[in-house]
């Protein structure tokens, strides 16, 4: 059974459809890639999966259960992670408090339990802190701590800065550590390196093939070609809300419906996706 | 049946003074994002225009009518070019704060001018009236519809026709997109607020006629009953805040026919409140939208927020502990007691405003709901004082939770009208409760503050005992702050959207935010109603809402400790200073002024 389904998923806004119809699976363990050109329904399939927006038609499964509409803060309990493609850190949060709260459904201090009296007790535990409650803290600050470590001199030694002063590369960091802090079953990522020099993609590739290595599922969305092709065990190629393609990266790059999309896009502005497409094929 | 007509034309009428005004709102959202607070000053200082053209220069009434509008014109100019244009590229909730010092400096200067004192302001016009139907029509209005009838025909030519009218239109639909095509958008800001704030003083011009009142308090209700029918008929929409208006006019005028004049605020408040919360795009929009995504953690000034160790925190403390010592005048001391009740307030809505982010300007309700809660028990069911002023701690919790429930869905400017309007209701909701509080004539001989039965009496002891209460609810406030809640709250204020999706349930968190902030304004509420001795529906009133913001912004978003000191600074300041009460007030929304201009982030930086 695949850990994500998707299947038949369809959002319009006004005239345009976003989302025409798109199945997709996941299965644990593995890597897939979502690429297409600009406007193709990438972030809108995100967030169609993640309960940011919901589908007009369509189903969503996770784990065998219908998730299809769930808020998103139910989703982050069954430990889907996601990143945002604009960037979306705690600006006045240090890079540690940031990663923090990416544990927040997992601390038990916090859990929802009965609707009113969940939250009485949840904040009578802040006020009185027993000792579980320090403790849990201080094993999820080490554990924060480590992920940061992950990152090494890139936030290592910021941990303690609130992420407005960081660079535009480095808030894309945090994101992911803030994801990983959830210890999640799936990342959705959504083009992790935009806005990144060679370095840095490089950099980031590493460290999604060590995530892929580990285990954790992944489902990416990117326009650096290169860094798909290497990583993806399956790419889905959108355009105009539609899946046009899937298969083995090897296959895909190869398929004249991709070349198609990308070039018939040009005006669009894909640009960089195109050329890292004809580099890729070539 | 009869007077259903009257009603009907009443209504109608008093909806067209409001489309003057909530035009000149939408107006202004459509091309600049935000809810105009000062426009209800514009209105008062409109209708003071007509009153000095009528009364000092007997000018006729076309004459006092081009007065009226080339002066609001002005004001609005001045309102842009000073006030909002030096803000261009701060933080989102800048402009709006601004626009709230901006009413709040006008209506003192008007009224430290022309009085508080309300005056009358005659028509100029006939005074015939004839019948249609079962129903009477005056020629004021006949005036009304047609200025009404006029500006929407003028607007609309404008808008249609004219080169400026469409860069408005372009500004409004997609201002960056305007300003690349070449579009001055700066001119188009200037022309909106010269029109709006044109429209807006001859609403009040109007109104001072038809009632033949007028005074400088007209403006806080102004600026509600505008942004009300604005929001009926949907923010930025035009003709959608035409329409809203007749509704709002008409739902007052039959609701008052059924239920009394002193209900008439509480059906547009409730109106607002219901609309917000099940269409909070107006009547009239469209399909359901995502929300646009937010340049995160631009809604409050970032900053790095001054470190004050333990040490320094006890050491303050003891110092505040020790003065009653070394201070003789009980005078004084009774400012400094007041500083720390007004500190409570300050903590409660620095935490709801600065640490979660939702700007409340319905803060005094919980004042209230202590304050009356306090002074009930004590009175009505003989509780001892010091229970009832715990009761009125939770009391405000409790219910101060429930009613802002409403807005806890609703995201920035949103939450500040919703909280405004929730704050009137319970104000209105006082007043009109007679059985429970009292009504008008307020709350009598309650009783001093006293604990296990020793009477807090002396300067001496009721300033211990007000810094006792600081210094636990704060303290336990800081700890709260340090746990995984303070993380979770500021999360949802600086992105509820990435907040949400790991896990941080919006409701919730907010509801803890009120709840803990509910109950230190309840306490505070519940003290002073002691020290008072009598209380009324106006005892918490809008005012101080305002003050506890600038508090608020004066120490800095979320910042305890530096609630505490602007509290002090506001409060203690004038007072040693002996400033008359009027001219504080202004100081008030001047300092609200300076502080979102120069230091945003406050004394001691957002938390
Ligand atoms: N909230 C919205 N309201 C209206 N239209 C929207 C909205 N969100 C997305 N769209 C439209 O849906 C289409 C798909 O957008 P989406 O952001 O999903 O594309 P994408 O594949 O992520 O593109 P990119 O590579 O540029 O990120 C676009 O035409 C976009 O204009
Ligand atoms: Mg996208």
């Amino acid at each position: 059974m695949p850990l994500l389904e998707v299947s038949g998923l369809v959002r319009r806004f006004g005239g345009v459809t976003a989302v025409g119809g798109v199945d997709l699976s996941v299965e644990e363990g593995r890597l897939v890639s979502v690429i297409g050109p600009n406007g193709a329904g990438k972030t809108t399939l995100f967030n169609l999966i993640t309960g940011l927006d919901r589908p007009d038609e369509g189903k969503v499964s996770f784990d065998g259960a219908d998730i299809t509409g769930f808020a998103p803060e139910k989703l982050a309990h069954l430990r889907l992670a996601r990143t945002f493609q604009h960037g979306r850190v705690f600006a006045n949060l240090s890079v540690l408090g940031n990663v923090l709260v990416g544990a927040h459904a997992r601390l038990r201090a916090a859990r929802p339990r009965l609707p009113v009296l969940g939250a009485l007790g949840e904040l009578a535990l802040a006020l009185i802190q027993p000792g579980s409650v320090r403790r849990e803290e201080a094993a999820l600050r080490a554990e924060a701590l480590a992920i940061i470590a992950r990152f090494g001199e890139r936030l290592l030694p910021r941990q303690d800065q609130p992420a407005y002063s960081l660079s535009y590369a480095n808030r894309r960091r945090v994101e992911i550590a803030r994801a990983l802090a959830l210890s999640p079953r799936l990342l959705l990522l959504d083009e992790p390196t935009a806005g990144m020099n060679q370095t840095e993609t490089a950099e980031m590739q590493a460290l999604i093939a060590e995530l892929k290595a580990s285990g954790l599922t992944i489902l990416l969305i990117e326009h650096k070609l290169d860094m798909v092709m290497s990583l993806s065990d399956e790419v889905v190629v959108m355009d105009d809300g539609k899946v046009i393609a899937r298969g083995l990266p090897q296959a895909v790059r190869h398929d004249p419906a991709v070349i198609e999309a990308y070039l018939g896009h040009r005006e669009v502005g894909g640009g960089a996706a195109e050329k890292a497409l004809a580099e890729a094929a070539e | 049946m009869t007077s259903w007509l009257d009603h009907t034309i009443n209504g109608l009428i008093v909806g067209n003074i409001y489309a003057l005004l909530a035009v000149g709102l939408a107006l202004i959202f459509g091309v600049s994002r935000l809810i105009n607070f000062a426009h209800g000053s514009v209105y008062v200082v409109g209708a003071y225009i007509g009153w000095v053209a009528v009364a000092h220069l007997h000018t006729p009434l076309p004459v006092t009518i081009l007065l009226v509008a080339a002066g609001s014109a002005l004001l609005g100019l001045l309102i842009e070019r000073f006030g909002l244009r030096p803000l261009q590229g701060s933080t989102k909730i800048a402009p709006l704060l601004a626009t709230i010092g901006i009413s709040f400096v006008l209506d003192q200067i008007v009224q430290i001018v022309f009085t508080p004192d309300p005056r009358a302001l005659p028509s100029q016009l006939p005074d015939w009236r004839f019948q249609i139907g079962g129903g009477t029509i005056g020629a004021l209005d006949i005036l009304i519809a047609a200025i009404g009838f006029t500006s929407a025909v003028l607007l609309f030519g404008f808008l249609r026709f004219t080169k400026l009218g469409w860069a408005v239109r372009a500004t409004a639909q997609d201002r960056d997109a305007a300003r690349q095509m070449g579009v001055d958008v700066d001119q188009v800001n200037r022309i909106v607020f010269a029109i709006a704030s044109a429209l807006g003083g001859l609403s009040g011009l109007l109104v001072g006629m038809y009632y033949n009142y007028i005074d400088p308090a007209m403006s806080f209700q102004a600026t509600l009953k505008g942004v009300v029918a604005e929001v009926v008929g949907g923010v930025g929409n035009i003709p959608g805040a035409i329409v809203g208006s007749l509704i709002l006019g008409l739902v007052e005028s039959y609701g008052i026919a059924l239920l009394g004049t002193s209900y008439r605020n509480l059906f547009a408040f409730i109106l607002l409140v219901v609309i917000l919360v099940l269409r909070p795009n107006g009547l009239f929009a469209s399909k359901r939208q995502l929300p646009p995504e937010p340049l995160t953690g631009t809604f409050i000034a970032p900053s790095k927020p001054v470190p004050l160790p333990t040490p320094a925190l006890l050491a303050a403390l003891a110092v505040a502990a020790v003065l009653p010592l070394v201070i003789a005048q009980p005078y004084l001391l009774q400012t400094l007691t007041n500083a720390w009740l007004y500190a409570l307030l300050g903590i409660s809505l620095t935490l709801i405003a600065g640490t979660v982010g939702q700007i409340s300007l319905g803060h005094a309700a919980l004042l209230a709901i202590g304050g009356y809660t306090s002074a009930l028990l004590t009175l009505d069911l003989g509780v001892p004082v010091g229970l009832s002023i715990l009761a009125a701690g939770f009391v405000a919790a409790g219910l101060g939770t429930l009613l802002a429930w409403p807005a806890f869905r609703l995201r920035g400017h949103y939450v500040t009208i919703a909280t405004l309007a929730i704050g009137e209701i319970v104000s209105l909701a006082i007043l009109n409760w007679e059985s429970l509080t009292r009504g008008p004539i307020g709350v009598f001989g309650i009783p001093p503050i006293s604990l296990f039965g020793y009477p807090i009496e002396s300067a001496r002891a009721v300033y211990w005992f007000t810094l006792a209460i600081l210094a636990v609810l704060a303290a336990l406030q800081l700890r709260l702050l340090r746990s995984h809640l303070g993380r979770a709250w500021r999360a949802v204020r600086d992105d509820d959207v990435a907040a949400r999706s790991y896990g941080i349930a919006l409701d919730r968190y907010k509801a803890l935010a009120f709840i803990t902030g509910g109950f230190a304004a309840g306490i505070s509420g519940g003290v002073t109603s002691h020290l008072y001795s009598f209380i009324n529906h106006e005892t918490f009133n809008a005012q101080l809402s305002i003050l506890a913001l600038t508090i608020v912004i004066l120490g800095g978003m979320g910042n305890v400790f530096g609630a505490i000191v602007g509290s002090v600074l506001l409060i203690g300041l004038p007072e040693v200073f002996r400033v008359a009460a009027e001219y504080r007030v202004l100081i008030y929304g001047l300092v609200l002024l300076l502080l979102i201009r120069f230091r945003p982030q406050g004394l001691f930086g957002t938390v």
